[in-house]
Order: structure tokens, then sequence, then C-alpha cells
């Protein structure tokens, strides 16, 4: 049986079933509310959801059983004197040492918990970084998406922002500096983009067996770092687009990355109504079209960029995700064959496996 | 004291009580008294920088108040979700 949490434009849903046919809604959870991101920590088996209340602003909610109430988690906030107050909670990670969680926010800001998530604190290391005041949006806010841990070393830490590039640490979030030689922001003048810090990531993955390698899916660029993060190298060729948002890996192969190309940033639907996943098993060296089961005539879905969630490892990993129609796609395959996992739902935020 | 008046799920993090005598002269001052009194609230309606929420109104009253808004005593406190969402 495989659970999924499925956070949408109006509430959390929890899914149950096996890959191959279609899964039940079991429950669903902040009804009425966006729920930006749900995770489930498989360390304890809490569950955690980021929740942006139009009304009441952005908070971080946590339960030990999805029968039970949820809590609502204390400290998720900007200082008194912040310019802005804090606009959404993008993600939750879990951190390498026992009960240690990061949470990636808007705008460009990070907080860290020491008690599975019951509390939390800013990192004021980053808050306080001293180009902060150069720093510009994504479309969808200031986003600190993805936080990608180093397996093992809970000081090496890598996070990337929409639209401010990559941060790297080497001493567990007390000092940081960019990891974002390479990249190329071709929606800024020529002359602007050597030297700019308006770097739109929109989502990063660790290889963990090989914890130097990433893979990056950039706003119109799809990267490989071989140096922890320090420089980038494109891999997008082959694809039918580098444009898009999610990104997911196979957590037992280095070499391996999916993506769910978009037209481009003015179109961002999925090319010629087809919807397909692109795999690489090469590092990027060359990318299969993983179509079968999938929507192939008159499909234009937007995948959001955690609407993309993996199970497991190897030739019967779990894909699974969701576009802002509400269907929900996925596989037990490792991406040869696809399923539709439910219609209907709200505009899918984000899909994770539980 | 003024009245503040709270509708779901603001009045459940208030103790299940939609209605509240509360101190302060302004309305910011009214809606700190309800976060010291019921804890719960902070956050909910006033960011951390003490300002309401772009899509809370207050009104005071009949008049759309804002965080330093005069309040006298008796006056009553409506805190409602703006017509905006999609």
């Amino acid at each position: 049986m495989t659970q999924l949490l499925v956070g949408t434009k109006k509430g959390l849903f929890v899914l149950e079933g096996e890959p191959g046919a279609a899964f039940e809604v079991t429950s669903r959870h902040f009804a009425g509310e966006p729920v930006e991101f749900a995770t489930r920590d498989a360390r304890n088996g809490r569950t955690l959801a980021c929740v942006t209340s139009a009304f009441y602003g952005p908070k971080v909610f946590y339960t030990d059983d999805l029968s039970a109430e949820w809590q609502q988690a204390s400290g998720v906030e900007l200082p008194e004197d912040a310019e802005k107050s804090l606009e959404r909670l993008w993600t939750i990670v879990p951190a390498e040492d026992e009960g240690h969680l990061y949470a990636g926010g808007a705008p460009g800001v990070l907080f860290e918990s020491h008690d599975s998530g019951e509390t939390w604190e800013l990192n004021k290391a980053f808050w306080e970084q001293p180009t902060r005041s150069e720093w510009s949006p994504g479309a969808g806010g200031m986003c600190m998406h993805s936080i990608a841990t180093w397996p093992g070393d809970p000081s090496r830490v890598a996070l990337a922002i929409s639209a401010v590039g990559v941060w790297l640490t080497e001493d567990g979030g007390d000092t940081w500096r960019n990891g974002n030689e390479n990249l190329y922001p071709r929606y800024m003048p020529e002359e602007a983009r050597e030297d700019t810090l308006t770097l739109c990531v929109h989502n990063m993955h660790r290889a963990p067996k090989q914890p130097e390698r990433l893979f990056m899916q950039f706003h119109g660029g799809v990267y490989r770092s071989d140096d922890s993060g320090e420089s980038w190298t494109s891999i997008a060729d082959g694809l039918p687009s580098d444009f898009g948002f999610p990104m997911v890996i196979d957590p037992d192969d280095p070499d391996s990355a999916y993506v769910i190309p978009l037209v481009a940033d003015m179109d961002r639907t999925t090319p010629e109504g087809k919807v397909r996943v692109y795999e690489t098993r090469d590092a990027g060296a060359s990318w299969t079209p993983r179509g079968e089961g999938l929507p192939q005539d008159d499909a234009y879905l937007t995948i959001l960029r955690q609407a993309f969630g993996a199970d497991g490892s190897g030739p019967s990993m779990g894909l699974y995700f969701g576009a802002t129609s509400g269907d929900v796609f996925g596989s037990g395959d490792a991406g040869k064959s696809w399923f539709t996992a439910a219609t209907k739902l709200p505009p899918v935020h984000s899909v994770r496996a539980a | 004291m003024a009245v503040v008046r709270l509708r779901a799920p603001l009045s459940e993090l208030a103790g299940g009580k939609r209605e509240l005598e509360l101190k302060g002269t302004t309305v910011r001052e009214v809606l700190q008294d309800l976060e010291r009194r019921h804890p719960d609230v902070r956050g909910w309606i006033l960011d951390e920088r003490g300002s309401i929420r772009e899509h809370i109104n207050v009104f005071v009253n009949t008049e759309h108040g804002r965080e330093d808004t005069a309040v006298a005593a008796g006056d009553r406190l409506h805190v409602l979700p703006a017509i905006s969402g999609g």
C-alpha cells in the first residue's frame, strides 16, 4: 500500500492505493486552505504540512496520527522589525541529526527545528546576508524550495531559491556563500548575466550515493554539478524543452534524474499536448521520454515545482506527480509505465509518497 | 473594555469564545490583549510586525479600522476575513 500526501489549493488530500490502479482519497485536511507542501518524516512517522491561509498567513502544522488533531508549530515567523512578514513555507526537509528539520520559505528564508518540527527558529546567518536587499523574487515569490542535505555530514547543506540562486554552507549554517558558476540566466540582459544574483532555480536535488553531485531544473536550463554545487554543467540536450519545475532522482543511482518539461516560461504547459516525464540514467548525457499510460492527446498540463515525488529506488521505484488540473499520475516501475491515481482534485501544489 | 467578536477558526483559537471583552485604546492594543489572553491566536490576525494581515478586515463598530484606529470603552470590534481569495 502506498500513501500519497497531496497538497492542493483547497486542502491536503491523503490518497492510498497500489501502483497500477486508481488511488482512494482516504482523508482530507485543512479543507479550503492552500496546502503548499506536506511530507512525512520517515524517522518518526510524523506528518508535517505547510498551510498558507489567504487570510491568516502561513503556518506549519504537524501530527503523529492523521486521524487525530493537528498541532500548530511555533516560531515560524520573521523578526518584528522585518520589512515584510513571512509569506509562505515551501518545503520541509529532514536533516542529518535526529529531530533536526529544515524549512524553506518566502521571502528567501530558512528555518530550523531541533524537536521534530514542534518549534522553529530562523537561521539568522542566512536572514542577515548582506546582499539580501538586492534579491529579487520569482513569479511565485522569493521561495526557498530546495534544501539538499549531505548524507552523513550535517555541516554541509545546499539551498536553492527562486530567484536568488544556490547557497552553500560547510559549517552547519553559520556562514553561507553562492554556488552559481556557469548558470546562464537568459532572461537577463546579456551584459548583466555574469554578476547577477537573479538566478531562478526551480528545483535542485543531491544524489545521496554521490553527494558532491547535484541536479538542477533552472528557469530555462537543466544542469548537473559534480563539485558540490560550486559550478554547473548544462545537461539539457535531448529534452524537448529546458523549462520546467519539478525534478526527482533515484536515490540509489547518482546518474539518475527525472524532469517534466513544459513548453517555455511564456507557455507553462506540457509540449504538444503530451504529458511526458524524461529520465536520464547517464547523468544527463541522454534523456528517455516516459509517457506510456500518460495523456498523449490535447493534454496541456502544468506541474508545479513540489508536485513530483518518489518512493523507493531502482526498477520498482514509485513516481507520482500532480497537475494544476487536479490530476495525479503514478508509476510503480520507475517511469516505464504510468497510471492515473486520481482526478478532479483541486489544483495540485505538492505530492510526496509517505 | 471593548467587545471583540470572532468567527471560526479564530473563535476556536480563543477557547471557543465568539465574543470577548478586551483592553486597549487602539485596534492594535486590543488585538494584542487578545493574543496575551489567548496565545494560540498569535500570528493569525496580526502578523509578526504587528500589522493586520492583508486579507483580514477589522471593523470598529461599523467603520473599517486600521492598527492605530482609536477604540473606546464599549466599542465593538468585528474581525472578519476579507472578501478575497480564489
